[in-house]
């Protein structure tokens, strides 16, 4: 489930890779852990970290609930970091709205989960530099998300492996 | 105060984690919405819920929460906390209702917390 390789040395990167399946609810919040572990190995700093698992546990929780399945990619460079999700879906017939805090679209028995507030893509952006969103009604979602790093975030990225 | 003593404050049952009650406690959040705790709760605050299920345990985890307690005299089933990875979370059930809980905090000098705001 979990990818993780390093490419070239002189452009370091790293990338984890969740693959997210409808109504699969607990591996939003598993690639969230997952994903906080990984990135805490690099030494990246505690809010960083917290943001980037914050954007991948509400990307994942989306395909969850309104996807039919999906993917997430999460790719470290030196500079930044980007979250990638894409899925096969419904899509988002009005972006204005679906990041309206407390607009939501979810089922009942998803908000009985203490899913579903309304508050998902709101609360990427707030963890986020930059946020892109490409939709297509009946086709599906592209999200990317954006974190920019300063170099004192970053000193460990060029070296060590990691493990998650 | 410590973990220790808010078990005591609200007769509180350790699940687990009762090697780390000596954890100091200054702000809490009680809230059953998953998006709510990501949003508005800073990290090292204690989370206070009604909500048992696994995603309330990974999301105490990704916000890096002093600790759960649960409200109600609820608990997570032995399923879940056996097969999460929730070492480092401290888990606590009370008898009291939610209201109860967050005012015997309160009064005994916990404060409510947002997240990037001092409150």
């Amino acid at each position: 489930m979990t990818e993780l390789h390093q490419t070239a040395v002189n452009k370091p990167q790293l990338t984890l890779r969740f693959k997210i399946d409808e109504k699969d609810f607990l591996i939003a919040g598993e690639s969230a852990s997952k994903t906080k572990k990984a990135l805490q190995q690099l030494g990246l700093k505690q809010e960083i970290v917290k943001n980037i698992a914050i954007i991948v546990y509400e990307a994942a929780m989306n395909i969850v609930i309104h996807a039919t399945h999906g993917k997430i990619k999460i790719i470290i460079v030196p500079d930044k970091v980007i979250v990638l999700s894409e899925d096969v879906g419904e899509g988002i017939p009005d972006i204005e709205l679906a990041m309206k805090e407390g607009y939501s679209t979810a089922p009942h028995e998803v908000r009985e989960m203490g899913f579903g507030a309304g508050m998902g893509l709101p609360n990427i952006k707030q963890c986020s530099n930059e946020l892109d969103i490409k939709t297509t009604v009946g086709s599906g979602t592209t999200l990317t998300a954006t974190i920019y790093l300063n170099p004192a975030d970053t000193k460990q990225v060029e070296t060590g492996a990691m493990y998650v | 105060m410590t973990l220790r003593e808010v078990q005591d404050i609200l007769n509180a049952e350790v699940i687990c984690g009762e090697h780390l009650l000596d954890r100091e406690v200054n702000t809490a959040f009680a809230c059953d919405l998953i998006s709510e705790m990501l949003s508005s709760a800073s990290s090292d605050t204690l989370l206070i819920t009604s909500l048992t299920n696994p995603h309330v345990i990974h999301t105490a985890e990704v916000m890096d929460a002093i600790g759960v307690v649960f409200v109600g005299g609820k608990k997570p089933s032995e399923d879940i906390i056996n097969d999460l990875d929730h070492g480092n979370i401290p888990l606590l059930s009370t008898p009291l209702p939610i209201f109860n809980t967050c005012g015997l905090l309160f009064s005994n000098g916990i404060e409510g917390c947002m997240r990037g705001k001092a409150q």
